[in-house]
């Protein structure tokens, strides 16, 4: 990017797999945050432990930084050791350093970040800050590296980007999250206590994040022997009353089906987090896509209730995520939380509103019997709760009576109702942008950001209208938000855009304009607003 | 004391789930009698096939799941509370066929429930197939000319994926069988007891069985591995029945 005239700024850190890249790429993001900048961290990798080349991107600016950008004004190489700024490049000895210093080899990413914070000017007293809170007793060394990284810069006397000027206080550190922390956090305000999960990319950091809090949160964690043990087991708990969810990508959630179902039938509730990854089958594990819309929206045979909910930052996976464990419960009912890989592994400055979240702690189970005088579940005195997966009368047992499969089928049903009614008081659907312009972009999930950090390159203003709530969608405002449209362009990571389709079958209004990515990459936001600007009027 | 709900019970005449049934039932009478156990903490649960209709008739917390995962499921319930007395009821085709993989994870894990295995030999109630324990050459609706694949023993399979309570038990034995599934029940951790139990319709094994069923010696040491082993495998002329193997070990808690 060099100097938009938004000046943002981006940095690309790579190296092979096992260099410390990643982690160099959070610190970096890490000490602007601290610096007073908002920040945007992606990384891209393959799957892999050891061997193959992986890139962090850091886009950063004074003002929200929605997306990485794909033009980098510096590049910082691990491997071959090499700082690259324009047409120029020089020689960083971080091998050489390292050895010097008798430092374990992945220190090289240490001197590096010495090199960042000193050609970007900013202050190594809050860099060894970050490496104090990161390694603990292993910061010492990282620190002296960071050290000899700044002086060699400075000693070559280069021109630098100069001391970052900002008005703004730092913000915290930690207030740089990916989506899948930021909707462990959400999850646990809203009073989770077990999370199952069978391990799968890009889901797995959450089950890593909560089995390392487990103790501080107050939660148990499991990891069984499948994502179908997984599913069932967070089933099960929450038949015994304890808020539970379970986390997995395309492929385990397939594996998740009948439990969905069960979920239906029986009423219990159930959470499930599906990060999407390339598919179709193995497809792209390490890379992004959103092809799993129409996937969750039909999850599980027979007919029932299914909430989607699909945040597009990590602000609104913590919301989300804690909003759709209180729905699970309050409707006893599937619902399921859709990221994808950009938005679960990257990283942005963000801000946490735990003010809106009301922590709901309860018990409750699928139970029918005495629903009217309030939740039970087993253990209870005086109480038998029962479940099933047949279609069940009142007091949940199996039934094949037409009459009364009817009257059940009707009394689930009845939930969507009410849901309804309370859509109409929530944020379902974002809109951002220029309110009033006929031009309208439609897009959801992690796209959001592509799609935001291109409207600051677009000829002509737009409207972005972002539905959070893709089941059932809130098709009152969808209307409402396209209303006079001269222009609808819709932008999706998959081929067959299928936010497009539910749009059109729930408001019957037809999409023609797409924008459509399906190389397991993310949107690039200039390259986005080539696209776009092809489209306006 | 009545622990049966008003539900119509569906299994055949003369089924051999009813002396299933009543071992349980008189299991748990004694167990809440001698209060060893609390009625409302007990959570049942059972899988899709014959045995699953157990869920209906019994007045117990309750989940009639799906086919093959009650375990994963009743393991969930016992991970959440582990207060709760959790039993889970699954068939040969449910336990052995749909479910294994929970079945040998549970054992592994050493999780603190009780499985009963309605074991008859066929799928039952879609009216007969062969299943993981039906002896080769079984002739079933999708195996007209006999079934081409040997049984597994399941007792051996427990032992092996670490099971610390086996047994086995014959439906029409319902005195002795109440006092293993007593037993199970109180044991601390994965506790396993697969029932023979013929099916009057499609896979009478009563004279099989009756000629061939002899009970071990319950008052000897239950903790010799190699003892295990011989009587698991001791499946020819001679069927021992009783709980095999016993063992004290650290129960599943993952907090």
């Amino acid at each position: 990017m060099g100097k938009s005239k938004n000046k943002i700024t981006t940095v690309l850190i790579s190296g092979q797999a096992g260099e410390g890249v990643k982690e160099a790429g959070i610190i970096f993001g890490k000490l602007l945050s601290l610096s007073g900048q908002e920040v945007f961290v992606t990384t891209e990798l393959p799957s892999l432990i050891k061997g193959g080349y992986i890139f962090s991107r850091i886009s950063f600016s004074q003002e929200k930084v929605f997306s990485d950008y794909g033009n980098p004004c510096l590049k910082i190489d691990l491997e071959k050791e090499l700082i690259l700024f324009g047409q120029k490049s020089f020689h960083l000895p971080m091998k050489k350093l390292v050895e010097q210093a008798k430092a374990p080899p992945i220190t090289k990413n240490s001197v590096a970040l010495g090199a960042l914070c000193y050609y970007f000017g900013l202050e190594f007293e809050k860099l060894k800050k970050i490496f104090e809170k990161t390694f603990k007793e292993k910061a010492q060394i990282n620190i002296e590296l960071a050290k000899k990284g700044y002086e060699y810069l400075k000693n070559l006397k280069l021109p630098t980007r100069g001391l970052l000027k900002s008005k703004a206080i730092g913000l915290p550190a930690g207030g740089l999250i990916d989506g899948n922390e930021a909707l462990a956090l959400g999850l646990v305000k809203a009073g989770l206590q077990t999370y199952f999960a069978y391990p799968m990319t890009p889901a797995t950091s959450i089950l890593h994040f909560l089995a390392k809090k487990q103790k501080e949160f107050g939660l148990k964690t499991v990891q069984p022997e499948n994502e179908i043990a997984a599913v069932q087991m967070t089933l099960g708990s929450a038949f015994a009353g304890f808020r539970s969810a379970c986390g997995t990508s395309g492929g385990g959630f397939d594996l998740m089906q009948e439990t969905c179902s069960l979920a239906g039938m029986s009423e219990v509730p159930l959470l499930v987090i599906v990060s999407q990854r390339m598919g179709p089958s193995t497809g792209v594990p390490t890379h992004t896509s959103q092809s799993d819309l129409q996937l969750v929206r039909f999850s599980g045979h027979g007919e029932f209730l299914r909430i989607i909910l699909a945040p597009g930052d990590p602000e609104e996976a913590y919301l989300l995520g804690a909003e759709a464990l209180n729905l699970a419960w309050k409707y006893r009912s599937l619902v399921i939380v859709l990221l994808d890989k950009h938005l679960s592994e990257s990283l942005a400055t963000s801000f946490l509103d735990f003010s809106k979240i009301s922590a709901k702690i309860g018990l409750a189970s699928g139970r029918k019997i005495e629903e009217k005088k309030g939740l039970v579940f087993p253990g209870m005195k005086n109480v038998v709760v029962k479940a099933a997966s047949y279609e069940h009368d009142e007091k949940g047992i199996s039934t094949e009576d037409p009459l009364v499969i009817k009257k059940m089928q009707e009394k689930r049903f009845k939930k969507l109702q009410f849901l309804l009614k309370e859509q109409k008081s929530k944020e379902t659907v974002k809109v951002y942008g220029d309110k009033k312009s006929k031009n309208i972009i439609i897009c959801w999930g992690s796209v959001k950001g592509a799609v935001l950090e291109s409207l600051k390159h677009l000829k002509k203003p737009a409207k972005v209208v972002q539905p959070l709530w893709l089941e059932p969608l809130d098709t009152g405002k969808i209307k409402s938000y396209l209303k006079g449209a001269k222009k609808i362009i819709d932008v999706e990571g998959n081929i067959t855009a299928q936010l497009s389709s539910l749009i059109r079958e729930k408001t019957g209004i037809e999409i023609k304009n797409k924008i459509l990515k399906y190389d397991s990459r993310p949107f690039e936001p200039m390259e986005l607003a080539k696209k776009i600007n092809h489209f306006l009027i | 004391m009545n622990l049966l709900t008003q539900a119509k019970i569906t299994w055949c005449p003369g089924c051999s789930n009813f002396g299933i049934l009543a071992a349980f039932k008189g299991a748990i009478e004694d167990l809440v009698k001698n209060k060893e156990i609390k009625m409302e903490e007990v959570v049942i649960g059972s899988g899709i096939g014959c045995h699953g209709k157990i869920s209906d008739y019994l007045d117990l917390n309750s989940f009639y799941g799906l086919h093959g995962r009650i375990v994963p499921l009743l393991s969930g319930v016992k991970i959440a509370n582990p207060n709760l007395k959790v039993i889970a009821f699954s068939g040969d085709g449910d336990a052995y066929a749909e479910g294994i993989e929970h079945l040998i994870h549970a054992a592994k894990r050493n999780i603190d429930l009780t499985l009963i295995v309605h074991n008859n030999q066929t799928f039952a109630l879609t009216t007969g197939q062969f299943t993981p324990t039906s002896p080769k050459g079984f002739k079933g609706k999708s195996t007209p000319f006999g079934s081409a694949e040997e049984p597994f023993d399941p007792l051996l399979l427990m032992l092996s994926s670490g099971a610390t309570f086996i047994a086995r038990s014959y439906a029409l034995e319902v005195k002795k069988t109440q006092e293993i599934i007593k037993e199970a029940i109180k044991h601390q951790g994965f506790s396993f007891i697969d029932i023979l139990q013929p099916c009057l319709s499609l896979n009478d094994t009563r004279d099989y069985y009756q000629k061939r069923i002899y009970w071990l010696d319950e008052f000897r040491q239950k903790d010799n591995f190699d003892f295990a082993l011989e009587k698991i495998r001791e499946w020819n002329n001679k069927i021992p029945l009783g709980i095999f193997y016993q063992i004290k070990k650290q129960i599943y808690d993952p907090s």
